[in-house]
């Protein structure tokens, strides 16, 4: 099957530019592209897209005061449901989500609203007029916990520090953002996206608390003595799987995680400038084939790299990632070695790695996922040359913080048990975003955490607080 | 994250080993024997890991003893009194487990036996009948003495030049101790990834557990990136959250060294800059 083409052409920096450095490969509208865009909307009497949306923005409205030129106003509008409008109009799927249920995708070309979304984002921040919540509700002395300012931990805190609660975020590493700084890569992201979105939730009274590791710098139990009502757990999937094959351990392979934070939170592609070093060899290898695969793979070209080739077990078809960065990825020169799968890693005398054993696959029936799954043909081992490899077959739960609360129920795959209201077994204890489904998307870490705030608060209002 | 005070506990012309005293409350309260801190001194730094030493709640502070070896090490080590950390975060791996074992070695070398001090505290307060074994290249570099000393029943020296108790290694003298009384529980060594080795390797016949503390190179040091994963038992593991205590029998020394050089040309370039910045430095005083 052959994949279509993302729906029209969004201006990108050269080609010759994209392969070496890390800045931002998708220009977004300028200001007549945008108005031009916006007025293609039919504004539907019953709208379909804000079904689409995760996070539930109002999509025609916001179009509709882009089509007024009330910049400004369409900015209130999204904030008023979604808290990361310049993180969403970038990183969202949005054509599996919104555009997928405009009425114009019927006729191929459905309004490109991740593109608007960013460009009201961008215009906010260009024009420096950080718009503040005017009616923030009268401060409850009522204190909430939020663990981990990635994007489930940030709109949640902005959702209740919006409804009057002090709220105090909590974050292990240096910087806020989570994933949306250690995973995500500048030329996807600009950090300074990032940085600014979340200074406008700070700005709103979320007080910050980087380096703090709760469950070790404090536990829950201190916190909750020290006066905290109620606690929201948003810190990812965090850990790294590996693939479990001999030569794992050796010089040359990463996780992607590891990867990704050398490159995006240490800078590791400014090394020298920046302290922490990230190296590549010549030739790359990249397991997996989703975006965060992809993320890898581009960074190694962009470190440097001579050949980067992705290894994924399935077919194009099956990839997780979005088309759009497959598309990029293809553009920049990055190889797919499709239906293949790693059994071993390689060694030369130094203990570096120098290649990796493979077996081809072919496509059999389709497995849990939905996906046909990949069967091994007998006698099909061969194998890649590559110094460096980059496992990036997805995430599992971090049990350090969870390990410390006690009652805390977690699935039989460790990841946190939550109900409708995404409250855990400890009644006080909520939680959201990919330490309860898992490894997904961002978008989906907002949804969950705008429920679970929804919830919190119905929580403290019921218990008098 | 201020550092409160500054001690230089020893110096050679190649090397110096350094004493910080950090204003740190939460960390402070909170760090047991065996645990580290992880920080980073400017924002365009390198996280490292550091075992913490020392801490006082009443004074709110931490200890740190560091050799300026490295990069980052140096760098921490320009720092003085009333200068800030730009990050400090902790306490972060499993604290040694502590009780009465009966009789215990506690073996350092070099910059670990500053590693070695709160452990040899912890258990010599549970009971334990504490033999030491300290050991340095030379007899300027050895360090804590007379704080080891005064946690142990028995203290042993060895330098490598003979400079200060015996010519040679803490292994000559662990194994002359073995060969006269095998009656030990437990042996705690912290040192040189090589001198673990032997360690585990001389401890080995006699089936002492041996507990080495690891410092493999770091990240996030909360199990989030893998980086620092070493082999244990023939099973993958991560030093930051697993550890940062193994067991000397069973861990695969000879690939930690190997992975320890992973960024070992990367290393050369930032040591040249630093020299280059000092360089620069001394020409401004002029």
């Amino acid at each position: 099957m052959k994949r279509k083409k993302p729906e029209g052409q969004i201006t990108k920096i050269p080609l010759k530019q994209r392969r070496r450095t890390f800045t931002e490969v998708s220009r977004g509208f300028s200001l007549p592209e945008a108005l031009k865009e916006a007025c293609r909307c039919l504004q539907c009497k019953e709208p379909m897209c804000k079904a689409g949306c995760p996070a539930g923005i109002d999509i025609k409205e916001f179009i509709r005061l882009i089509q007024e030129k009330n910049y400004m106003g369409a900015v209130k509008k999204i904030k008023e449901t979604n808290n990361l409008p310049g993180v969403c109009g970038r990183v969202c799927p949005q054509e599996e989500q919104c555009q997928l249920y405009c009425i114009l995708k019927n006729k191929g070309n459905a309004i490109k609203i991740g593109y608007l979304e960013r460009f009201v984002a961008d215009w906010e921040l260009e024009h420096a007029v950080q718009y503040r919540v005017a009616h923030i509700q009268q401060q409850k002395p009522t204190k909430v916990a939020v663990i981990g300012s990635g994007p489930a931990g940030l709109t949640c805190a902005a959702d209740l520090v919006q409804e009057g609660f002090e709220v105090h975020l909590f974050e292990a590493l240096h910087k806020p953002g989570g994933v949306l700084v250690y995973g995500i890569p500048e030329f996807r992201l600009p950090k300074h996206i990032v940085n600014e979105e979340v200074d406008y939730i700070e700005s709103l009274g979320v007080a910050v608390h980087k380096n703090f590791l709760v469950g070790r710098t404090k536990t829950i139990d201190e916190l909750k003595n020290e006066g905290f009502k109620a606690f929201f757990i948003g810190v990812g999937a965090g850990a790294p799987k590996f693939l479990g094959i001999p030569g794992e351990i050796l010089n040359g392979v990463y996780s992607a995680n590891e990867f990704l934070t050398r490159v995006n939170l240490m800078k590791g592609y400014r090394f020298p400038e920046y302290d922490t070093p990230v190296t590549v060899g010549k030739i790359v290898g990249v397991f997996g084939g989703g975006n965060v695969a992809f993320d890898c793979a581009r960074s190694a070209l962009r470190l440097g790299a001579a050949k980067v080739c992705m290894i994924y077990r399935r077919t194009e078809t099956e990839m997780p990632a979005r088309d759009e960065e497959i598309e990029n990825a293809k553009e920049e020169g990055i190889k797919l070695r499709l239906l293949v799968s790693p059994k071993e890693f390689i060694a030369d005398k130094k203990g570096n790695i120098k290649g990796v054993r493979c077996i081809k696959n072919k496509l059999g029936e389709p497995d849990s996922s939905g996906r046909r799954s990949p069967v091994p043909i007998q006698g099909s081992k061969f194998t890649i040359k590559i110094d460096t490899a980059i496992v990036a077959i997805g995430t599992m739960a971090n049990p350090l913080l969870l390990q410390t609360i006690p009652g805390l129920e977690l699935t039989s795959k460790g990841y946190i048990n939550v109900n409708d209201n995404y409250q855990t077994s400890v009644p006080d204890i909520f939680a959201g975003g990919d330490i309860v489904s898992g490894s997904a998307t961002v978008i989906s870490a907002i949804q969950q955490a705008k429920l679970a705030a929804k919830s919190i608060k119905d929580y403290l209002s019921a218990s008098g607080a | 994250m201020k550092i409160l005070t500054k001690e230089i506990l020893a110096q050679t012309s190649d090397t110096r080993i350094t004493k910080i005293e950090i204003e740190a409350p939460l960390i402070a309260k909170k760090v047991q024997a065996g645990q580290f801190v992880l920080l980073m001194v400017t924002e365009k730094g390198e996280r490292i890991p550091l075992t913490v030493v020392g801490n006082d709640p009443q004074r709110e502070s931490i200890t740190l003893i560091f050799q300026e070896v490295g990069y980052s090490t140096k760098i921490l080590g320009t720092l003085n009194i009333e200068d800030s950390l730009y990050a400090l975060v902790g306490p972060l791996g499993h604290p040694t487990p502590i009780k009465n074992y009966g009789r215990i070695l506690v073996i350092g070398g070099g910059v670990g036996i500053a590693e070695i001090l709160p452990v040899a505290k912890a258990l010599k307060e549970a009971g334990n009948v504490v033999y030491s074994i300290l050991g340095a290249r030379t007899k300027e570099l050895l360090i804590l003495k007379n704080e080891i000393k005064s946690y142990s029943d028995n203290l042993y020296i060895a330098t490598d030049d003979g400079s200060l108790g015996q010519k040679g290694f803490v292994s000559n003298i662990l194994e002359k101790i073995l060969k006269e009384d095998k009656d030990f529980q437990l042996v705690y060594c912290v040192g040189p990834v090589p001198m673990m080795k032997v360690v585990s390797n001389v401890t080995r016949p006699y089936k002492i557990k041996t507990l080495v503390c690891l410092n493999a190179i770091m990240l996030d040091a909360t199990g989030m990136c893998g980086g620092c994963r070493l082999i244990e038992g023939g099973k993958v593991k991560f030093c930051c959250v697993d550890g940062p205590e193994f067991n000397g029998h069973e861990v695969d020394f000879d690939e930690l060294m190997h992975r320890q050089g992973r960024f070992i040309n990367e290393e050369k370039v930032s040591l040249r800059k630093l020299k280059h910045k000092c360089k620069l430095d001394s020409g401004k005083k002029k």
